[in-house]
């Protein structure tokens, strides 16, 4: 029996939207790396012979009203947004978390200093709060994951303070204390441990809004800036040919679509297989 | 003998809502070295709290007014960082839960190094060696392989002689232990109340061992005191406050413990259930439970009268108590 049981394939182990999140963003992940190994033509390259090109052999996703191949600008912005889910998510990741941890353990005055906080970012809408910000810094990427940073830490603050607050009560804190160990070490060494499994999950789920909220600056001409290729940007530059040429904004659309529904996908597999292991 | 402990007049109480609660209550007790004493008491009798007054090892709204000597030094008045050098050092505590009392999410080797690097100078290598040896010590085998295992691969009772083992690693003078036993089952308990008496032998450590079970202070515990109410209402030598227990609460305590071996006898059971911390009755907190009580003690509170020299009773009816004779007889 024991024998059988370990040698239970691992992959019935994993719950299906972790598996299939997994294979769409490894798949995307290989694609922003090697984008020119798959890429057929140069991304920004004009080709007047070709403009507004349907989708045909030559051109699988069409062109666009500069000749330039969408299969090559969707792949090479592979590379832009998967960099957007990362810078646009690991800033708030680390300082909610931090904050958050400290915050929760500390309780008391700072943490109904820090409830206000809370309450004060989230009454404004997300995507409003970020695109003022963005507006007051001027676009761009760099300034888009400084607003991010701003905004996005109090949605991790708030999760790992809860539960925070639920690990320090527990015995080993008690008994991190009753050792003589400094509040920073029970912190960051016993509690944090503990207590950031939630904080991943809403991780993986921020990635895809992150790059949601990348095209959309994008579209808004807020974000990445053409000529690069990012999904927002074409599907901004095809808006004026949605009658006539539809591929141009549709298949960014589509990559859009895959990639956020990818994380979305592993943040929902992770909090599947945490569940059942408690 | 100089006590190794000296506990006077310690008195917690917490800040609520409707105000003041006072969970301990000016109890006073001594513990010499390498002797072991029990606290006993019933649920809230503030047993737990009064261990964890002695390391200040409680919430922020708790105020601990009092004395606690350690070495010449008041615990109750010393700051954070003189205190976190003694705590886990000099002092080192066990809890009542093995099973939430380590962190799930380290190995546990790294539980007992960090305790080592805290409290010890030792090099890396030293403190591997003294992990193997620390969990030679506290009887579990195959150190090498155990210590690069997570606390969920231990049984409840291996999990306690890790905890045991973490508590012990800087050679503690003074181990306080919150129910150590009462979550594992009886066959373990047994063991690790062995495991705690011999290491008492080898390290001549002082313990003080909080619990509700009197079978257990029989048979480890050198000195017990009862609490009721947050008060200590007898203290003594074990046998002889089992021999001549001098106040009610004890005898009824007593009277309550079911015992193999002798004849069948009805079981005494104390009629009625502690009194809420906020709502402590006046007088002998005890007396609307007591069949010994009289006016005198719903007026005022008994003090500390001694009985003997080692044996000391805050009851007002202390002579018609022990007329009463012990339930459990002479041991």
């Amino acid at each position: 029996m024991t024998v059988a049981l370990t040698r239970r394939p691992v992959l019935r182990l994993i719950p299906r939207p972790l598996l299939f999140g997994g294979i769409l963003i490894g798949l995307s992940l290989v694609l922003a790396v090697f984008p020119a190994v798959f890429a057929p033509y140069d991304p920004i390259a004009f080709d007047y012979n070709a403009l507004l090109a349907p989708p045909s052999r030559a051109h699988l996703m069409g062109t666009d009203n500069f000749g330039r191949d969408v299969l090559s600008r969707v792949i090479h912005a592979f590379t832009i947004d998967m960099q957007i889910a990362f810078f646009g998510t690991v800033f708030p990741f680390v300082i909610g978390t931090l904050v958050g941890a400290l915050v929760g353990y500390a309780g008391g005055t700072a943490d109904a200093v820090f409830g206000r906080v809370v309450d004060a970012v989230i009454t404004f809408p997300f995507l409003v709060l970020v695109i003022a910000i963005v507006s007051v810094l001027g676009p761009g990427l760099v300034n888009m994951y400084i607003a991010l940073g701003v905004v996005g830490w109090v949605f991790y603050a708030r999760i790992i303070a809860s539960e925070i607050k639920i690990q320090k009560r527990l015995d080993y804190a008690d008994a991190g204390r009753a050792m003589g160990y400094t509040p920073m070490r029970i912190i960051f060494r016993h509690l944090l441990p503990n207590a950031i499994t939630p904080g991943i999950v809403y991780l993986m789920t921020d990635m895809a809004l992150a790059i949601l909220l990348g095209s959309s600056l994008g579209y808004l001409g807020l974000g990445a800036q053409p000529p690069t290729a990012e999904w927002g940007v074409q599907i901004a530059e095809g808006k004026n040919f949605m009658s006539t040429a539809w591929w141009i904004s549709v298949f960014p659309g589509i990559a859009i679509v895959l990639t956020g529904l990818g994380f979305s996908l592993i943040g929902d597999g992770m909090a599947e297989l945490l569940r059942t292991r408690k | 003998m100089t006590p190794a402990l000296e506990v006077s007049h310690l008195t917690t109480q917490f800040t609520s809502g409707s105000g003041k609660v006072t969970a301990v209550d000016d109890v006073s007790f001594a513990v010499m070295p390498g002797q072991v004493l029990g606290l006993v008491g019933e649920s809230g009798s503030g047993k737990s709290v009064t261990l964890r007054s002695l390391l200040r090892l409680l919430p922020r709204t708790a105020q601990i007014e009092g004395r606690v000597i350690w070495q010449g030094q008041d615990l109750i008045g010393m700051s954070e960082k003189q205190l976190r050098s003694v705590r886990g050092g000099d002092i080192s505590m066990i809890f009542q839960e093995p099973m939430t009392a380590l962190n799930p999410v380290l190995p546990v080797w790294l539980q007992i190094d960090e305790n080592l690097r805290t409290h010890t100078s030792l090099s890396a290598s030293e403190r591997v060696a003294r992990a193997r040896e620390l969990m030679d010590l506290v009887g579990i085998s195959d150190a090498p392989r155990r210590l690069l295992q997570y606390p969920h691969q231990f049984s409840g009772g291996m999990r306690q002689r890790v905890m045991i083992a973490i508590a012990l690693a800087s050679n503690p003078k003074l181990l306080l232990a919150d129910e150590p036993t009462t979550a594992l089952d009886v066959t373990i308990q047994d063991q690790i109340l062995k495991l705690i008496l011999s290491l008492r032998d080898k390290l001549a450590m002082s313990v003080v061992l909080v619990t509700h079970d009197l079978g257990v202070v029989a048979t480890t515990c050198d000195h017990m005191a009862v609490m009721y109410a947050g008060r200590i209402v007898e203290t003594g030598a074990v046998s002889s406050v089992f021999a001549q227990p001098s106040h009610a609460y004890t005898r009824g305590l007593l009277g309550s413990v079911p015992r193999a071996g002798t004849q069948r006898s009805q079981l005494l059971s104390i009629e009625g259930t502690p009194p809420s911390l906020s709502a402590i009755p006046k007088g002998c907190s005890f007396h609307p439970r007591c069949e010994f009580a009289t006016d005198i003690c719903r007026r005022s509170t008994p003090a500390m009268l001694p009985q003997s020299a080692t044996h000391a009773a805050a009851c007002f009816h202390s002579d018609r108590v022990i007329a009463a004779g012990s339930p459990v007889g002479a041991q």
